[in-house]
């Protein structure tokens, strides 16, 4: 069902001081802006880089990264099994389809988020960190004990906002909360260009004039993404297209590649011009 | 050039409704977040009005509401007395000025009528 973990480095048990890789919460404040979808497609995107990925589902109680990377027949254990040591770590750590170097421990779904232990939620990570080059916890929507116990282990956070009031609010809300010790990077998630032309919908601009962080990635609301959740193959599993791209770009950029700052492709016809010269709502 | 002519004759866009909402919300919460701050204004804003008249600086009370088109403060600062207080207890952090110390240095402390009925002053800034 699935395959022993390999540590990363052979030496890691004997010295402590071996370079250890890098814990990223992914987080927003506000449910429902596809946090678990971009945990899903980064991991993919970094994954394809040859690096080792671990994806964390902190969402105890609403498991569903599983579900979105496809592997929901393998969940035998999780992670409050970890946890609560009736497990080892490496027989939680469920081996993705695609991918031979991403991982999954997924979250327990019959139980409580108060039922984890801080403590040992940061040691779990640690742990995690020392065989793996990423680990990526998909934190749960709330700003409550869900939402610290993803962020307990991590020293860097990803901020998903759609471009929506209510989401940027909580956005700034949660990077209130986390402060600059995460360096949180923003991703722009849902963007409809075709909307934002139209001054229907905010653009990434006006997003981040209020949050003023970096920019890590802009994805445009693509049915592709809803086909590709509905098969459990995330989209930047794809060779081609722009969202897949965009992932790969996001994972570069992590890497710490210097790489042009993410755009969106505007198409602007003179016929779309003329039309909103001349009315519609809005 | 279409650019600016739509932006001549055009109403609003709901997109811009919505960045000027949430520049106003944002700017509550994170007031709401630093109460420190609103005590520091407080503390700033009656040194400077007891510069001109003496304030009950225990009945100051200083809020924060959305108006029409702006973050509106509402300051409610009881004044006691009208003309520029001369005792140090009310000036606390307003150094005097030497001129003043000069003046009043041999003279006795003129009488003050403290009228017990506070007036109030009610500023509002956009």
């Amino acid at each position: 069902m699935h395959e022993p973990v390999q540590p990363l480095h052979s030496d890691v048990s004997e010295t402590p001081a071996t370079p250890r890789g890098r814990a990223i919460v992914i987080t927003s404040g506000k449910g429902g802006v596809g946090k678990t979808t971009t945990t899903a497609n980064i991991g993919h995107a970094l994954a394809r880089r040859g690096v080792r990925v671990a994806l964390v589902d902190a969402d105890i109680g609403l498991r569903n990264l599983d579900l979105v990377l496809g592997l929901e027949q393998r969940v035998r254990f999780h992670v409050l099994d970890v946890l609560e040591e009736k497990v080892e770590l490496e027989d939680a750590l469920i081996a993705d389809k695609y991918s031979p170097t991403l991982y999954l421990l997924a979250a327990a779904q019959a139980r409580e988020k108060d039922e984890v232990d801080e403590v040992k939620m940061k040691a779990l990570i640690d742990r995690l960190r020392e065989l793996f080059d990423y680990v990526i916890i998909d934190s749960p929507a709330g700003i409550e004990q869900g939402f610290k116990n993803a962020v307990i282990g991590a020293q860097e956070a990803i901020v998903v906002c759609t471009p929506e009031v209510s989401a940027v609010r909580d956005v700034d809300r949660v990077v209130g909360l986390l402060g600059n010790a995460f360096r949180p990077q923003l991703i722009v998630n849902r963007l409809r260009p075709q909307l934002v032309k139209k001054g229907k919908m905010l653009s990434v601009e006006d997003v981040n004039a209020i949050l003023r962080l970096p920019l890590l990635g802009v994805i445009a609301d693509e049915p592709e993404i809803i086909v590709s959740t509905n098969k459990g193959m995330p989209i930047a599993l794809q060779d081609e297209g722009a969202t897949s791209a965009a992932y790969r770009a996001i994972a570069a950029r992590l890497a710490g590649e210097d790489i042009p700052a993410p755009t969106v492709e505007m198409k602007d016809s003179f016929m779309d011009r003329l039309g909103s010269f001349f009315g519609g709502r809005r | 050039m279409i650019e600016f002519f739509k932006n001549l004759f055009a109403p609003s866009t709901s997109s811009s409704t919505a960045k000027e909402r949430l520049r106003l919300v944002l700017m509550t919460d994170h007031i709401s977040l630093a109460p420190e701050m609103i005590e520091q204004l407080k503390r700033d804003l009656v040194d400077v009005i007891s510069r001109y008249v003496e304030v009950d600086r225990q009945k100051i009370d200083v809020s924060f509401e959305q108006q029409d088109h702006a973050l509106a403060m509402l300051a409610n600062i009881p004044i006691l007395s009208i003309g520029r207080p001369v005792a140090p207890t009310s000036v606390a952090n307003v150094p005097a000025s030497p001129v003043l110390h000069a003046a009043n240095a041999g003279a006795p402390l003129p009488k003050r009528k403290r009228r017990r009925r506070a007036s109030t002053a009610q500023a509002s800034t956009t």
